[in-house]
């Protein structure tokens, strides 16, 4: 099982860190149903693993049990060194680790502004009395956080929609709002479920574009799910593949490419 | 002539302030349907909870003596002290952190996802629950409540106004305080909600329960905030109510007239149920002066009732609520 934690280079001369989040020996039944069986796999700081495979492999449900939505029955996950306990999501997201969800989840009726803001919730730390009579620390983490915000928005290139209700948005739009939300938060390490489901080409492209920026300008860990093979294979540096919840591949994406295994999940083979 | 005049202007002054203590009650409701989408039928016992457990701190009882003295055959009622009004006003709001801890961990805690109804349901569960324990607690009697808020005419309108227009307008003391008092709440609330980190919290987990998780905020400890801050509406409206008319069963039925408030106002908006208590104050007091004696009056306890059908009917989501559109 692949576990140094020291880093390595990608063919492009990114260096990429060592191991900062760990899942070993991952199952996770529903009643009956086993989603995941035995999965081991780890993310490196500073670069971008996918989890692909088709509908149905379990890998949604892998995203949940990394930011605690789901309890698996059985491993352990390590996050930057240490074991992780049983968290709950807001414990997950108060670790730095931010997610998007296939589905969009956004406060549809907040602005995008205040939608991103909500990012920095769990870097406030001002009291009460202070925030309530917009004085001294409370007003300083105020601009602070407002700045980090802007900055978000300014590189997401939302300006236009600052205040706009997010209600009010195209669907292109809302997958980027919910990035830029999970972007300031100033995650360690960002889970994006599939984020370009739903789009056409050229919002795919504008998302692929936004997630390889993301990644070059502030290092930010990427782990995200995708069943468009083509799209993954240009953005991840490795990628783990899975099919009925078991793991079948996990390597750069010319391994995965040349993987029997994988090409057999994708294109479909006869048993007999 | 200008007597009718300056006499309508009084019934609808004393319909705005009327309408204040509606929007009180009202308020309460808003803030849990808003942050949890339960409508909380036991409000108007809260009140009354929070108004019984004023009065018995201030008063120096022995809580749940009745129930000591049966099973123990003691005589104990009294601790014999008496406790400030501002003492015994903190404690009770410790006492309401205390409930809505209690509500969420034993109750709300173990129904997260069930349906709207099911929830409604287990709050008529808490309302009689909480009656029961007030009336264990504090002891069944009428309780006068006084915290130092003046009550009766007040003498300086009245003689200004007849200074100046030859009709003196009567105007209660204690409506001006509750008017004040419920500005100020109201206030402060808004407040909380726009420019506190937790306010800021509070509106995420009313608008998306997934997505607040994901941005690190517990929703139990969300849950628990606005239970309590529903308990300090409540006890605010517990003793203005209660000083009105003393601390007794009925004033559990005030939350009854929040509901035509709600729907006029919407559940989810605050200035609305503002607007939609002004709205029936006014309205009931001007219908009983100008329609009540043609046909017998006592139009004041259906009017509000009367007025909230007709929004069902014409307007479903109140005149502030989110109009409910659904794509298909």
């Amino acid at each position: 099982m692949l576990s140094t934690t020291e880093g390595y280079m990608t063919p492009d001369g990114r260096q990429i860190g060592g191991v900062v989040m760990e899942m070993k020996n991952i199952t996770l039944k529903f009643g009956g149903v086993t989603a995941i069986e035995d999965i081991s796999f780890d993310i490196h700081e500073g670069e971008i693993r996918a989890i692909i495979g088709p509908n149905g492999a379990g890998k949604s449900s892998m995203l949940n049990v990394i930011s605690g939505f789901y309890i698996p029955q059985q491993g352990e996950v390590f996050f930057r060194g240490a074991k992780r306990a049983q968290l709950k999501p807001f414990e997950v997201a108060r670790q730095g680790i931010a997610r998007t969800f296939q589905n969009i989840a956004l406060f549809e009726g907040m602005s995008v502004l205040d939608n991103v803001m909500t990012g920095r919730l769990t870097h406030m730390k001002a009291g009460i009395i202070s925030q309530s009579l917009w004085r001294g620390p409370a007003e300083r983490e105020e601009t602070e956080n407002r700045e980090i915000c802007e900055r978000v928005i300014d590189f997401l290139e939302i300006q236009s929609i600052r205040k706009t209700p997010v209600s009010r948005l195209p669907y292109g739009l809302k997958k980027r709002v919910e990035l830029a939300r999970a972007l300031a938060s100033e995650p360690k390490l960002l889970l994006l479920d599939e984020p370009m489901a739903g789009m056409n080409v050229e919002e795919k492209e504008d998302m692929s574009r936004f997630i390889l920026d993301v990644n070059d300008e502030f290092g930010t860990t990427i782990a995200l799910i995708e069943h468009d093979m083509g799209v993954v294979m240009d953005l991840s540096d490795r990628v783990v593949v899975m099919d009925y919840g078991k793991k079948i591949g996990d390597g750069t994406p010319n391994e995965v490419r040349n993987n029997q295994a994988v090409i057999d999940a994708y294109l479909g083979v006869s048993h007999d | 002539m200008p007597e009718q005049l300056f006499f309508t202007i009084e019934v609808i002054l004393n319909g705005l302030m009327a309408g204040v203590l509606y929007s009180l009650v009202a308020l309460g409701f808003v803030l849990i349907y808003k942050a949890s989408g339960i409508f909380n039928y036991a409000q108007g016992v809260m009140a009354l909870f929070a108004a019984m457990t004023l009065v018995g701190i201030m008063e120096g009882r022995i809580p749940f003596a009745h129930l000591i003295n049966a099973i123990l055959g003691t005589k104990i009622h009294h601790f014999g002290w008496h406790v400030n009004a501002v003492l015994a006003l903190i404690l009770t709001m410790g006492v309401m952190l205390l409930l809505a801890w209690l509500v969420q961990k034993v109750i709300f805690k173990h129904l997260v996802n069930q349906e709207g109804i099911i929830l409604f349901m287990a709050t008529i569960g808490l309302a009689y629950f909480l009656e029961g324990v007030g009336d264990l607690m504090w002891g069944g009697d009428i309780k006068m409540l006084d915290v130092g808020i003046p009550q009766g005419l007040n003498l300086w309108i009245d003689e200004t106004t007849y200074n100046m227009f030859d009709y003196g307008f009567f105007i209660d003391n204690l409506d001006i305080y509750a008017t004040v008092i419920a500005a100020i709440l109201v206030f402060v609330l808004v407040g909380f909600s726009q420019y506190t980190k937790q306010g800021r919290a509070m509106r995420a987990v009313a608008d998306d329960h997934q997505a607040a998780l994901s941005v690190g905020v517990s929703l139990n400890f969300i849950w628990i905030m606005v239970w309590t801050l529903a308990g300090f509406v409540a006890l605010v409206a517990g003793i203005v109510w209660g000083t009105k008319s003393g601390v007794q069963f009925s004033l559990s039925l005030i939350a009854l007239k929040a509901l035509p408030v709600l729907m006029l106002g919407g559940f989810t908006s605050i200035p609305g149920a503002i607007v939609g208590g002004l709205i029936i104050g006014v309205g009931e007091k001007l219908f009983e002066f100008a329609v009540g004696p043609l046909i017998g009056g006592a139009t004041e306890n259906w009017f509000a009732y009367v007025l909230a059908l007709l929004f069902l009917v014409f307007r479903p989501q109140g005149l502030f609520g989110e109009k409910i559109i659904e794509r298909v």
